[in-house]
């Protein structure tokens, strides 16, 4: 009996990696059983199940939110991704990044404050320890 | 005794200080193992992603996606600084920081500007002060950093990059060598280096669902969001392992001040004593 090798690797983690007989996972245009020695095929994958027949007959599922699935001849590789991932998603994400760094340079007055208030705080610290000398040296 | 006391009291604030160091230096020994262990748990997908693009590159010779190709001038680079959120790590940051900012100053003094996305708080402390313009960053990515909340910077820089504002991106970070060495890094993003599986022709090609575009345009943001992600995994195993060892150099020198302290306090002591003694034998004698 033929079986072939299938690798699914998250960007986290190894998710499975063994030999199966059959590999059945939901590309973007449907459907795909993948048998060994199946014609090279790259295709994007959707959310959804992804089941593999094992070589003793006993079938395994796998969760995957998206993903590449490639297939040489003799190995099948899924890249699954971990986050839910859509293009509005993926976009809101960026705009969120972009303002973070926004408020980060709006805070730059808060930075200016900062820096003041520590130049003001070293001259305060300076003048008490002047004080104390002249409080030692006229104590002797 | 008054000079005694101080020293007694400067003993007792080294020695506190000691116990933190101590601390932290414990705290982060456990966390560079974890780190480790996903920097270990993420390889086997970088590895599999650059076998398929590598048989992509093999197979596919009619269509060259754009972050592929090296751009004839260059007029806008883009960098992606990862730091650490913390600081008591050495000079970890400041390495890393000096290398970054002459290689922005190399860019700069040839005419070409320079976008920045920031992970990380030292780094965004850093180049917010500085005339760099920020576009994105993201801060506070805990212990376990997980790809989603990298992806928004990412694409920030893969719109700009596709977009074409920039024509270059950079990826700064420090790389894990071992516990010891930790090597300040700047990697070439985009357009992607040729490597040696990255290259060459074949005369099968793949099928393609739905076309060749969609797929490579995917699988290439994918990887890079897979590189970008292994360097703040890399980063953050390096900023445990350089506080680590500050912390460990901290705690011998407290403990090497608490022994010249001590030793200063009992000659104080003994003098003290001393002059007591002499003091008293005077006072008998003029009895």
């Amino acid at each position: 009996m033929s079986t072939i090798r299938c690798d699914i690797v998250s960007a986290e983690q190894e998710i499975f990696y063994g030999s199966a007989q059959m590999v059945i996972a939901s590309g973007e245009a449907g459907e795909l059983g993948i048998a060994p020695r199946h014609a090279p095929l790259i295709t994007r994958l959707k959310p959804g199940q992804v089941r593999l027949l094992l070589e003793n007959g006993e079938e395994q599922f796998f969760y995957v939110s998206g993903g590449i699935l490639e297939v040489q001849p003799s190995v099948v590789t899924i890249l699954a991704d971990t986050a839910i991932r859509a293009k509005d998603l993926d976009e809101s994400a960026a705009l969120k990044a972009k303002d973070e760094a926004e408020r980060a340079l709006a805070n730059r007055a808060d930075a200016m404050e900062i820096a003041q208030a520590q130049a003001q705080l070293a001259q305060a610290v300076a003048q008490l320890q002047a004080l104390e000398k002249l409080r030692r040296s006229l104590k002797h | 005794m008054a000079g005694a006391r101080e020293i007694r009291t400067k003993i007792k604030s080294v020695n506190n200080t000691r116990k933190v160091t101590r601390a932290l230096e414990m705290v982060s020994a456990s966390k560079i193992r974890k780190a480790q262990d996903l920097m270990r748990a993420s390889r086997p997908y970088s590895r599999a992603m650059r076998q398929v693009i590598g048989h992509l590159a093999h197979a596919n010779v009619e269509y060259k996606h754009p972050f592929l190709v090296e751009r004839e001038t260059i007029k806008r680079v883009g960098y992606v600084i990862i730091s650490t959120d913390r600081g008591l790590c050495g000079g970890l940051n400041t390495n890393l920081f000096r290398k970054a900012i002459s290689d922005i100053r190399t860019w700069q003094d040839k005419g070409v500007e320079v976008d920045l996305v920031c992970i990380g708080q030292k780094a965004v402390q850093l180049f917010r002060r500085l005339k760099v313009n920020m576009v994105g960053s993201v801060t506070h990515l805990g212990e376990r950093p997980q790809i989603a909340q990298l992806i928004g910077v990412i694409k920030v820089m893969l719109d700009a990059y596709s977009g074409g504002q920039i024509d270059r991106l950079q990826l700064v970070y420090n790389d894990f060598v071992n516990t010891m060495t930790q090597r300040s890094t700047i990697d070439q993003l985009l357009p992607l280096p040729p490597s040696s599986d990255l290259a060459g022709t074949h005369a099968w090609d793949y099928l393609y669902e739905p076309d060749p575009e969609t797929v490579l345009e995917h699988v290439l943001t994918r990887y890079i969001e897979s590189l970008v992600y292994q360097a703040v995994l890399e980063n953050l195993a390096s900023e445990h392992a350089a506080r680590m060892v500050a912390m460990k150099a901290a705690s011998d020198n407290a403990t090497k001040a608490i022994g010249s302290l001590t030793l200063v306090y009992n000659k104080a002591r003994q003098a003290a004593i001393t002059q007591e003694i002499s003091e008293i034998v005077g006072g008998a004698a003029a009895v």
